[in-house]
């Protein structure tokens, strides 16, 4: 008669006690309000608007009751491409960050989990993808082979991933000495299975808040190469925006202010909700930030 | 029977113990690897930008020489340097060397060498770093150390704020609010380029000429500095403010200001590696700055090159940009390591 061992099944922390998990203070409170107001605003106000590039008959339109964020050169309701520049700012940055999130994990998992020569090897591939200037290599690789969004987020998030790697090494190096990974090693579990099962969903934690940091700066980074113009003018993005803006400055400032300012807010947010993470994970560091 | 003094007896006048061989050989060695650790780097870098000029669409002549239109001796000098029809590997050595050499190749558009473009430009790109980064660090410094004594008092909390902004701005649209009230509404500053370019000034009047177009920018930049500074002095001095020795200094009386000093002194060092971990995120801004103010550095010159579809000047940039990075983080490196022996010892 063969037996098999299966763990019992761990509770499921309810919602409310995850939050409370969380500590939230003031600012903390305030950013992820920012955020989910951000994030409501960028994937459900477009769903209502018009298209971001009809033209009305008033070019350069001050802020009014009709455009709150007055018009542009073309006469293009500003207020409107915002709402479109944060689901294609957020989109981007989401969207990167997960890419490299992956990558990442999945080259910090090998290389901690294995250790010895392959560890040595991935982890001076990733030094040296982060001494490399990201930003010089992402505007040189889309000059060379052209901005298409889908484009635009791969070169972001191939860029990103060695923050996330270092991260998941370093926990996976402490964690496969642990008690229950030795436990699940004995009784004969998959490298797969203690690696998916045991190990990553302890590590999460610190990868949570590198993840957070990953959205903000792929959001700064898109902006500034879309500011170059090198964003995919089919997607306009709060960068894009912000690059029509400049020659425009002296005649119509609310077209530089309001984009530059939904950049501001979200990724303050993201590194507020960022580092207060880090500050309740980490106690060592508490008060630190 | 002659002796070696300097071994045996202490060096009285410092009141520090002699550095013993092994420690000065520790040092050495440190520095050794460090060097070697650059090689592959640096090697890294020249293959990235050798799998572009390859993977890019068309063959790479053509990408290099982009919408100009060279001499047939340009291009059969071209083909003849490329190597086109060698064994791919041939390629990359004969590339790596001529970079090693610093042949950093032609732009077709601007008809001179990469490396004479770049070089032209360093003084203004340095002019604008050095000023900000010198001002700033000891500004965020400064505050840092300010703030530590009172944790969350408002001026703590003020700080902060004004860090996290630092970390969220993108550098190119503060540079844009900036220049619209400072430079186009109150018109205080000049809003384009490094000196006038109405006036030769000399002498004193070319300094301030000078100055007066610096500050935008140094302040645009610095806002930067400003906030990594900050965050990692104000992070170390209250990890410093806690350790043993300073209670030790406290119980023995000493004031305030003295024990201020005692945890700045190890408080400070992280900042030097901040700095160099942080370098590849300042250059992007900087490049972002020098555009909308119109500095004639190596970030403007990166942006006309892009417009112009100049491959070679942009990739050259690249390059030099990159071995720039990994070469200071290596000086920060050894510099930290004669400042702080512990990290000689890993």
């Amino acid at each position: 008669m063969s037996m098999t061992y299966s763990a019992p099944k761990p509770v499921r922390p309810t919602f409310r006690a995850s939050v409370a998990k969380l500590h939230l203070n003031t600012s903390s409170t305030i950013a992820i309000a920012v955020l989910i107001g951000m994030l409501l605003f960028a994937f459900l106000l477009p769903l209502a608007l018009g298209t971001p590039n009809a033209m009305g008959d008033l070019s350069f339109g001050p802020p009014s009751l009709a455009h709150p964020m007055g018009t542009d050169d073309l006469g293009r309701d500003v207020f409107t491409r915002f709402a479109y520049g944060a689901r294609s700012s957020l989109s981007v940055g989401i969207l990167a960050a997960l890419t490299a999130s992956i990558i990442g994990i999945s080259i910090g998992a090998i290389a901690g989990y294995s250790r010895g020569i392959v560890d040595i090897a991935l982890m001076r591939v990733s030094e040296l993808f982060q001494v490399i200037p990201r930003f010089f290599l992402a505007l040189l690789v889309i000059a060379i082979f052209g901005s298409n969004i889908m484009f635009i987020i791969l070169t972001i998030g191939l860029l990103g991933w060695p923050e996330v790697a270092r991260i998941t090494r370093g926990e996976f190096l402490s964690l496969r000495e642990r008690e229950y990974v030795m436990a699940a090693q004995t009784i004969g579990q998959s490298k797969r299975k203690i690696i998916f099962s045991e190990i990553l969903p302890n590590a999460m934690p610190p990868l949570i808040v590198a993840m957070t940091m990953q959205v903000s700066s792929a959001i700064l980074l898109e902006a500034g190469l879309s500011f170059l113009g090198l964003g995919d003018p089919s997607n306009p993005s709060w960068g894009l925006m912000l690059n029509e803006a400049q020659q425009f400055l002296t005649r119509a400032w609310w077209m530089a202010v309001f984009p530059g300012l939904g950049i501001v807010i979200t990724v303050a947010a993201l590194n507020v909700f960022g580092d207060h993470l880090t500050d309740v994970l980490n106690p060592r560091l508490k008060g630190a930030h | 029977m002659p002796t070696d003094v300097t071994a045996t007896t202490p060096d009285k006048w410092t009141d520090k113990p002699t550095r013993s061989r092994s420690e000065a050989f520790a040092s050495m060695r440190y520095i050794a690897l460090k060097l070697i650790s650059a090689i592959p780097m640096i090697l890294g870098v020249i293959t990235v930008n050798f799998i572009l000029i390859h993977l890019a669409p068309g063959d790479p002549v053509s990408i290099l020489v982009g919408e100009t239109e060279p001499t047939p001796e340009q291009l059969a000098a071209l083909y003849a340097k490329m190597g086109l029809d060698q064994p791919l590997w041939k390629q990359y050595i004969d590339y790596l060397f001529g970079i090693l050499q610093g042949d950093l190749g032609y732009s077709y558009v601007l008809q001179r060498d990469v490396v004479d473009l770049i070089v032209d430009r360093i003084p203004a790109t340095l002019t604008l770093m050095l000023t900000s980064l010198i001002v700033f660090t000891i500004v965020g410094v400064a505050l840092a150390v300010y703030v530590a004594r009172k944790p969350k008092s408002a001026g703590d909390q003020a700080g902060s704020f004004l860090a996290v902004l630092g970390y969220s701005i993108p550098a190119f649209w503060l540079a844009q609010i900036i220049l619209l009230i400072f430079a186009l509404e109150l018109r205080w500053f000049p809003s384009n380029g490094m000196v006038s370019s109405r006036h030769m000034y000399e002498g004193w009047d070319y300094f301030v000429d000078l100055l007066h177009h610096l500050v935008l920018p140094a302040f645009v930049l610095g806002m930067r500095y400003l906030a990594i500074n900050f965050r990692y002095a104000r992070a170390a001095m209250r990890d410093a403010l806690s350790q043993d020795y300073i209670t030790a200094a406290r119980a023995k009386g000493l004031s305030e200001r003295r024990v201020l000093f005692h945890a700045y002194r190890n408080g400070i060092l992280p900042v030097i590696t901040v700095f160099g971990l942080n370098l590849t995120d300042i250059l992007a801004g900087s490049v972002l700055t020098e555009i909308v103010f119109g500095w004639p550095g190596i970030g403007r010159l990166m942006y006309d090159a892009m417009y112009a579809r100049d491959y070679p000047l942009l990739m050259g940039i690249f390059v030099f940009v990159s071995i720039g990075i990994i070469l200071t983080n290596l000086v920060i490196d050894i510099v930290y390591s004669l400042f702080d022996p512990r990290v000689r010892q890993q």
